[in-house]
């Protein structure tokens, strides 16, 4: 650094000097940001104009709320969907405890090597695609695949399940798919959480004589509390989001009245009925809705814990 | 007087545990093991293959790779994979550093501008027209630019840096290094545990995606591995058709099933992860923890 009689004023601009110098080596990266997360917001005006594809904006014909007013005078199939999207969140909501649960006997199971290598395999499935996860269910539950070969063998013939083309319980295949995919992953942090709890705690209930499912109920459950409060108000702000992969790769015609969340909606009403507005007006209000919700998770936040989320 | 009290006694409970962990570890591992078993059987009997392979055998794979498109398509995912995490991670660990030196004019600004992109969805359509007005329909570029800069990783790395200690780079600063040295030879250096876990991340997520290509790729020449195996298991696709017609051809159809096939594919498909799976083992819990704590 420079040094002068008048040091300060000398100092202050070279340090405004560099503050420029670090913003605009840092601009090419927001003009990347600006040109993939930020102009595609700008189609959401196509929501309100009648886009047909390989047009501009300007040969549009202006609608105002027409898409909108269209979906709610006729949501028949709108209400579907939003039931089934409520459903699927619902359902992941009610199972949220599940990876908590998972720690924290795992926590409990003897042996350094064995939880670690319990914590490996549990994961596995969360690094594949939902195309792969697919597959696998293909491999084990269709007709040519390992379950009714296994009913064969032991001369069961004819005996099968097969849960792609189950029509009743697509929501429950659907929860368990996603339960299998993810229940070791989310159980990860929990398993930190757990790490992270004062040991002494422990030693002070082990003087008290307390048992295991005492030590459980009053320190190890108590910590997890903040963490599983944190998720349980993303999860909330997500209601909407199921995500597209999933139902897009176990739809098919049977299962097609339960597995039709938004994500999927959206994809479905633009790419395969080509109602490129209507899609776009309810992708946008999916988003600002979504918004909103991690806001109101976030406020929430703010006064039960006295911390934000976001 | 003696309370009744609730207890979790050592043996049995430990009994259910074990029992309780294993089920779930084959429930995980098994679905994968019985593919790769299936692919590795002689397809006429691998119907009964549950265990481990039944008239062993590689003809699936080299069959497999005898069909251009699978070996191309393979080459395109991992060349997505290799450049696209390149990428992200030159790019979001420079920003992420920047981002930490305090002097940055209108820091708060910057640092917001990123982060606000994590909540943004822009929806599907709008996503699909802009990248076409950009020119990356078909086009390798769209496989790896969009994700060149992650707002999640950068809080992450960012994070990390902050907790590095200041002196160092102080000092370097004294002798009068530029942003970029300091950045090259200080940070980057430290820094190797984060940068490894985001470029794990990047590129598992990069193996694994697939609907850019669906929506915006129509050109054989860069299709990617995992849409081809979508494509094999809707069968009813041209592409999988043509191939099963190439197959046919090369006289495959007397030594391979449509469910040998399958299974091969998908092995192949997996088989990257599994490998970059012992690796992952140890990065990935470092990664959730430093998300956990805000950005």
């Amino acid at each position: 650094m420079l040094k002068t009689k008048q040091g300060r004023p000398q100092k202050q601009m070279v340090k405004s000097n560099r503050g420029r110098r670090l913003f605009f080596m840092i601009l090419p990266f927001m003009l990347l940001t600006f040109a993939f997360s930020y102009v595609p917001l700008f189609g959401w005006l196509y929501a309100f104009f009648d886009y047909k594809i390989g047009r501009s904006l300007f040969e549009c014909s202006f609608v105002g709320l027409e898409h909108f007013r269209e979906i709610i005078s006729n949501p028949t199939e709108f209400l579907k969907v939003l039931r089934n999207t409520l459903v699927m969140s619902g359902l992941s909501l009610l199972v949220s405890p599940l990876p908590a649960l998972f720690a924290i006997l795992l926590n409990e199971l003897r042996g350094r090597r064995r939880k670690k290598a319990v914590q490996t395999l549990t994961t596995l499935p969360n690094f594949i695609s939902w195309i792969i996860v697919y597959s696998l269910t293909f491999a084990i539950f269709s007709t040519d695949g390992m379950l009714s070969n296994l009913f064969r063998l032991f001369g069961l013939e004819g005996n099968s399940y097969n849960p792609l083309s189950d029509g009743e319980h697509v929501w429950l295949v659907q929860l368990l798919l996603h339960i299998w995919k993810s229940l070791g992953w989310n159980a990860i942090i929990y398993i930190a959480a757990i790490s992270g709890i004062d040991q002494e705690l422990y030693d002070a209930a082990d003087v008290d004589g307390a048992g295991k499912l005492q030590r459980i109920l009053h320190i190890t459950i108590p910590g997890l509390t903040p963490t599983f409060f944190v998720l349980l108000l993303l999860a909330i702000s997500n209601l909407l989001n199921n995500g597209f992969d999933q139902y897009f790769v176990f739809h098919n015609a049977i299962v097609a009245d339960k597995i039709e969340v938004l994500d999927y909606y959206v994809y479905k009403i633009a790419i395969l009925t080509n109602q490129y507005s209507k899609s776009i007006a309810i992708g946008m209000a999916k988003s600002l809705i979504s918004i909103l919700l991690l806001f109101g998770a976030n406020t929430l936040s703010k006064k039960v814990r006295g911390e934000s989320i976001v | 007087m003696r309370q009744t009290k609730l207890k979790l006694r050592g043996l049995p409970f430990q009994a259910f545990l074990n029992i309780l962990f294993l089920a779930l570890v084959i429930l995980c591992v098994y679905p994968f093991y019985y593919i790769l078993v299936y692919s590795l059987s002689d397809p006429d009997r691998a119907a009964y293959a549950f265990l481990y392979p039944i008239g062993f055998n590689l003809d699936g794979y080299r069959m497999l790779f005898q069909l251009n498109n699978i070996f191309h398509a393979a080459v395109i995912s991992a060349l997505r994979t290799v450049l696209g995490t390149l990428i992200t991670v030159a790019c979001t660990s420079f920003a992420a550093y920047l981002v930490t030196e305090r002097e940055m004019m209108w820091r708060t600004f910057v640092y917001r501008f990123f982060v606000i992109t994590m909540y943004l969805n822009a929806g599907l359509i709008p996503w699909y027209l802009t990248m076409r007005a950009y020119g990356l329909k078909n086009n390798f570029l769209l496989y790896i630019l969009p994700g060149a800069v992650s707002a999640y990783y950068m809080i992450l790395t960012k994070t990390y840096i902050e907790s590095l200690p200041e002196s160092l780079e102080e000092s370097a600063m004294l002798d009068g290094a530029g942003y970029v040295t300091i950045f090259w030879k200080i940070i980057l250096p430290l820094s190797k545990p984060i940068i490894a876990t985001v470029a794990i991340y990047n590129a598992v997520n990069q193996w694994n995606s697939w609907s850019d290509n669906y929506f915006l790729v129509s050109d054989e020449n860069l299709q990617t591995l995992q849409l081809i195996l979508y494509n094999y298991l809707n069968s009813a696709t041209n592409l999988a058709q043509a191939s099963t017609q190439q197959l046919e051809a090369m006289g495959a159809s007397r030594t391979m099933t449509p469910m040998s096939i399958k299974m091969c594919i998908t092995v192949i498909t997996t088989l990257p992860i599994m490998c970059v799976y012992p690796f992952l083992q140890k990065h990935f819990a470092k990664g959730i923890m430093i998300g956990a704590v805000k950005g």
